[in-house]
């Protein structure tokens, strides 16, 4: 067999040596630290890339929170407008309900004004007529016609007395 | 058998060009010499040109070259730990070696470096020293219990000795004799059955053409298969050195 | 002659090691396919293991090759 000649050892030996070395040096000076590099290159860009989603991630966590925000604004104003309206109808009703009540006292008071009159009319008029009716049964009592302030005088007394 | 057409043929060396001579010793530019030179050439120039972009997201060939680097580094790291991480240009540079060799050897016409156990013993004692040489720098005298056994029984240490430190001496034997019968068989099997083909003329010859494909096919897995195995007994080897079991 | 024939006869004996290779693959092989079959999840794991066993039991059937061309050849 060729591999046991001794010829040739040492020429493969010696070469061996020669291109083993300067593939090792090749391969820790110059490959190796740049695929190192490559690496490294990668390593920093995915962690620029976390980095930047977490940015992103912090950015949509404050846009949520305005919206949040933004929301719960606009619901307290509908609520504010709500109880206003509310509070709005409530005044009108009260006031129409005020309106009305002094309307209805007024119209009563009126009535009331009316009947006191119409009341007092009667009154008067029923004085009139028993002063009268009493004049002519004291003339006719007596025979002589009575004195008429007399009469209204004791009418009014009579009445008086009666009111009480 | 004639020697013209034995299988052996393929595994002489004969010098290219004139023999060198330096102080006495034979230095001449043999077949293997050329094809040494050319794997390293090949190696160097796949992994530059598959970095040479240097992307972020690696295209086919940098994952590749990525990929050998992460599979040597991932071997050292699994087998030795963090202390293998000075020894990885070294072993990467013999796997990347052995591979381009094994693999350029199947190229039709070539000559395979590994197939000279002259080549194979060389690194493998240059391994073995190595890593001997590192077991006594970091343990000193204590890298000696080594080949003593733990748990075994006292009674049994006179025949277990001998045995580990024979086994230990051995290493750089099986290890040279597997890559070198490795390739030789071979490629002794497929110029043999290639030698078939051409024997059976045109009407059977595609039968053993067939065969060869098939066995082509294996040689290359076998060519990687090598290569993992000398990286991976390496990193075993380092690891015993450095973790003394 | 008869030392042409020892030859032969000894490159032939020393080929009969490769048996033991045969057995330790098939051994090797069916033992790791019984394994992935019973546990598929951790096939993938020790495939390189497998396959550096593989190396390893090959490399006995080898060297017994390597006695045979020695026998022959050199």
């Amino acid at each position: 067999m060729p591999q046991f000649d001794p010829t040739y050892f040492a020429p493969q030996l010696v070469w061996l040596g020669i291109t083993f070395l300067a593939l090792y040096l090749l391969m820790s000076k110059l490959i190796l630290p740049r695929i190192n590099g490559i690496f490294a290159q990668r390593e920093d860009r995915i962690d620029g890339n976390l980095q930047r989603a977490e940015a992103l991630k912090e950015e949509a966590a404050q846009v949520l929170a305005a919206y949040q925000k933004a929301i719960a604004d606009a619901r307290a104003q509908a609520q504010g407008a709500l109880a206003k309206a509310a509070a709005d109808i409530a005044a009108e009703t009260a006031a129409r309900e005020a309106e009305f009540g002094r309307k209805m006292a007024d119209q009563t008071a009126a009535a009331e004004a009316g009947i006191r009159t119409a009341k007092a009319q009667a009154l008067a008029d029923v004085r009139g007529v028993a002063a009268e009716v009493a004049g002519m049964m004291a003339g006719k009592l007596v025979g002589a016609p009575a004195d008429a302030g007399a009469v209204v005088q004791a009418v009014d007394s009579v009445m008086k007395e009666r009111a009480r | 058998m004639a020697e013209a057409h034995s299988p052996l043929a393929q595994f002489e060396i004969h010098p290219l060009g004139g023999p060198i001579h330096i102080g006495g010793l034979d230095v001449s530019f043999t077949n293997s010499a050329l094809w040494m030179v050319l794997a390293v050439a090949g190696i160097t120039a796949f992994m530059l040109l598959g970095t040479r972009k240097q992307a972020i997201v690696p295209g086919r060939w940098q994952s590749l070259c990525e990929g050998m680097y992460d599979f040597v580094s991932g071997l050292l790291k699994e087998n030795v730990g963090n202390e293998g991480r000075k020894y990885f240009p070294f072993v990467f540079s013999l796997f990347m070696f052995i591979l381009f060799c094994n693999l350029f050897g199947l190229l039709p016409g070539a000559f395979t470096v590994t197939s000279h156990i002259v080549v194979t013993a060389a690194l493998a004692l240059f391994v073995f020293f190595m890593v001997t040489i590192i077991g006594v720098v970091r343990h000193g005298l204590h890298f000696f219990s080594y080949f003593v056994p733990q748990g075994a029984p006292v009674w049994l240490l006179p025949l277990m000795i001998p045995i580990e430190v024979l086994s230990y001496f051995i290493r750089p034997l099986s290890l040279s004799v597997r890559l070198f019968a490795n390739m030789v068989a071979g490629h002794v099997m497929l110029t043999v059955i290639g030698g078939f083909v051409f024997a059976l003329g045109i009407w059977a010859g595609w039968v053993p053409l067939a065969f060869v494909t098939v066995i082509f096919g294996l040689e290359l897995l076998i060519a990687c298969l090598q290569a993992y195995v000398f990286t991976i007994l390496t990193c075993i080897y380092l690891h015993d050195a450095i973790h003394l079991h | 002659m008869e030392v042409e024939a020892a030859r032969y006869i000894g490159a032939g004996l020393a080929v009969i090691a490769l048996g033991g290779a045969g057995a330790g693959l098939g051994v090797l092989f069916g033992n790791y396919l019984n394994a992935a079959v019973r546990n598929p999840a951790a096939a993938e794991k020790w495939f390189g293991r497998m396959m550096m066993t593989f190396a390893l039991v090959e490399a006995t059937g080898l060297i017994a090759f390597v006695v045979a061309m020695i026998i022959l050849f050199v």
